[in-house]
């Protein structure tokens, strides 16, 4: 077994702590993980992309190889389209609606949601309004883990251990508040 | 056995720490920054009890570290490629000394240039002092190397090199852990003619580090396995290409001869053993086409080598699983993309409310008389004001080249000159600069950008505070009348062109100091 996923978004989206979160509910499945991510002057409000890459057995690259992911996260839905070539035929992409408009030449948001949702697999959420629903305006990146949960290679649970270790130190209601992002999340896909 | 999920950087630090590391030194450079914020993580979990620095430049710190090492104690200093350049006049001379406690030397090098003005190998410097260096391909690795550098330095009283790549350097996985071993005591090195380069002493030291190094690359060719293949093709990799390599494997028709190197200097005996079984060899390494190069040399060999020199595997940028299946004869994978919609480039570019954007605003309207102009800047968050909409400087070299270079342009004519720095870079490198305008009294404004953080690492600490800032600039002889403190805010547009444009009219040296705390950093703070 081997699981795949490109996560991609914007500097300051918070996606590097999202793909630590899936490698730990993995690795508490008992699962190897491997994964990479972008520091430094790219973090910038530019592109940032995280591979993370789960298997049953040892992995070598720490990067996907193009057209091998069976997922793709994406915090932006022009950041979504642009990672498409690392997607293996029938991939998965659960991606938020959203759009940062900090370039000038955005372009027209009806025509990058049209793109998205033609392609085959994919889930394009309003992923802000189900996290204020839910109590925090902040965890809309939960609420894109929720809505892929039921493809990754491992239990629910595993995500909710992996939410109350990583948030415990900041405090129950962050870690609530985190859990009901995360069940918002897959619960807008049924 | 524990095991930890650590990034390569993290995983670096571990092992130096389990080997007994007593101190660590270094500047932020991406990708090691996290090399040392790891020790320090360390240090506050309990978990580790050594010391553990910023220091002001990574000269600064890699003397530190022969100190340390002098002192009898095991000690770490690390890097960024770039930074290796900084380090170099300690670097080259520490290969004649008689190192006493294990000194090991990471630099992380940044193949394709994520954060970096080039892309220099740091395995090529390595070779130049002579130093040994380890290449880890893996996270594991990283641990272990480490470790094994320690014991290699003690032994043969050496520097070692622990040469990393962005990737590594930044990716997780888990790493199985041993038991620490204890500090080294102090201890100095007794021998001073194995620590004064002095003429007569090097002579003889410099022959021993030619000797050695010999005798390593014999004593590693044990260590290098040649993988038997079913045809006439081999294959060496270094480094993360490993992982490319092997990522690729299960597609190949025939398994070609393998051999990884790991280590420099590297095994001639095992390069050879495996050319003997092929004939065409392909390299694959990350960074320079170091092994390549040397296999090529300049008279025929009969053989037929490909790899970066050849054109078979990109000779710029960072490898990936995809761009080596070319020289393997691989084609493509299959991918899709985005084909009805042309999709902008999303670059870097300051956060929004960046104190540089209000200092940017003010130094473009100061200059606005001004049609010939010359604004030179340096390397930090800052240099996003190349970009648009800012479009506020004109060059970015090396740590400090700003006031050097604002300095030799007014010498040479043109005027006015500007230099913008931020407060970590002046430090690093940009006070010798300062202190080379006072004594020529040359004419130029330094703007400093003071946001009391190295920001674009991740917002370390500066080597000191933002209150020490003027008075350091005041020592270097510049007129305290014409040293500013202003503050970089919108509100106070409108004072800060006024003062600009009074110092931009003088001449000679002024400096004015923009102050405004980074956002991410107060962010930071807060978070902690």
């Amino acid at each position: 077994m081997k699981y795949d996923i490109v996560l991609c978004g914007v500097g300051g989206q918070g996606g590097i702590s999202v793909s630590v979160l899936i490698a730990m509910a993995a690795q508490a499945e008992g699962l190897e993980v491997k994964q990479s991510e972008v520091h430094g002057m790219a973090q910038r409000g530019g592109e940032v992309l995280a591979h993370l890459r789960i298997s049953d057995s040892p992995i070598a690259s720490p990067l996907i190889p193009e057209g091998g992911a069976s997922l793709l996260l994406a915090f932006e839905p022009l950041e979504a389209l642009r990672y498409l070539p690392w997607l293996a035929p029938g991939a998965a992409i659960v991606s938020a609606m959203a759009p940062v408009r900090n370039i000038p030449d955005y372009p027209d948001i009806d025509l990058v949601l049209r793109e998205l949702r033609s392609l085959p697999g994919a889930l394009v959420l309003d992923a802000d309004s189900l996290a204020r629903e839910a109590g925090n305006a902040r965890a809309a990146n939960m609420v894109l883990v929720g809505a892929a949960a039921h493809r990754l290679p491992f239990p629910f649970e595993r995500l909710e251990e992996a939410i109350k270790a990583s948030f415990g130190r900041k405090g129950e209601a962050v870690v609530a508040a985190n859990l009901k992002a995360l069940e918002a999340g897959r619960r807008s896909h049924a | 056995m524990p095991f930890e999920t650590l990034m390569g950087d993290e995983a670096i630090a571990l092992g130096a720490v389990h080997a007994g590391l007593s101190a660590a030194f270094a500047y932020p450079g991406t990708p090691s920054t996290e090399i040392m914020e790891s020790c320090q993580d360390l240090v506050a979990r309990g978990s580790a009890s050594i010391v553990a620095q910023w220091c002001a430049n990574e000269k600064t710190a890699y003397e530190s570290a022969l100190g340390a090492s002098w002192a009898g104690r095991r000690t770490m200093v690390s890097m960024k490629h770039v930074g290796l350049n900084v380090a170099m006049d300690p670097f080259v001379n520490s290969a004649l000394l008689r190192i006493k406690g294990g000194l090991v030397v990471v630099v992380a090098d940044d193949p394709g240039m994520h954060s970096s003005q080039d892309e220099q190998d740091s395995r090529c410097l390595a070779d130049f002092a002579r130093v040994p260096c380890l290449e880890p391909s893996d996270q594991q690795e990283a641990y272990d190397k480490t470790r094994e550098a320690f014991e290699l330095s003690e032994e043969l009283r050496v520097p070692v090199m622990i040469r990393i790549t962005t990737r590594l350097a930044h990716s997780r996985a888990r790493v199985a852990t041993v038991e620490p071993k204890a500090q080294n005591p102090v201890a100095k090195a007794e021998d001073r003619w194995g620590w004064t380069l002095m003429p007569h002493a090097a002579r003889g030291l410099w022959k021993q580090a030619l000797a050695r190094y010999e005798a390593l690359q014999a004593r590693w060719e044990g260590l290098s396995g040649v993988e038997a293949g079913d045809c006439d093709t081999g294959v060496i990799t270094t480094g993360l290409a490993l992982q490319y390599w092997r990522e690729n494997l299960p597609e190949l028709a025939a398994r070609p001869w393998h051999l990884h190197i790991d280590r420099y200097p590297m095994p001639k005996a095992a390069i050879a053993y495996l050319a003997s079984k092929v004939r065409r060899l392909i390299v694959i390494e990350e960074g320079a086409p170091f092994v390549e190069g040397a296999l090529r040399g300049i008279l025929p060999t009969g053989l037929l080598i490909e790899g970066k020199l050849g054109g078979q595997v990109p000779p710029t940028g960072e490898l990936t699983p995809d761009n080596i299946r070319p020289a393997l004869g691989l084609a493509p994978r299959a991918q899709q993309a985005c084909k009805d919609l042309p999709l902008p480039k999303r670059p870097p570019q300051l956060c929004q409310g960046c104190p540089h954007a209000d200092s940017y605003a003010f130094l473009k309207e100061g200059l606005a008389d001004y049609p010939v102009h010359s604004v030179n800047s340096d390397i930090g968050c800052y240099t996003l004001g190349a970009m648009a909409p800012f479009e506020a400087i004109e060059t970015c070299v090396d740590m400090g080249a700003s006031i050097g270079m604002a300095r030799g342009a007014s010498e040479a004519g043109l005027k006015p000159a500007v230099a913008v720095i931020g407060d970590s870079t002046f430090y690093h490198s940009g006070l010798s600069n300062l202190i080379d305008a006072v004594s020529h009294n040359s004419d130029l404004t330094v703007l400093i950008l003071d946001n009391s953080t190295t920001g674009m690492t991740g917002a370390q600490p500066t080597i000191l505070p933002s209150e020490r800032l003027a008075g350091i600039v005041k020592a270097c002889g510049v007129d305290p009348a014409h040293v500013h403190i202003l503050e970089a805010h919108k509100r106070s547009h409108e004072a800060n062109v006024a003062i600009l444009k009074a110092e931009l009219a003088f001449k000679g040296p002024s400096v004015i100091i923009a102050e405004r705390g980074c956002l991410e950093a107060i962010k930071k703070e807060r978070k902690a």
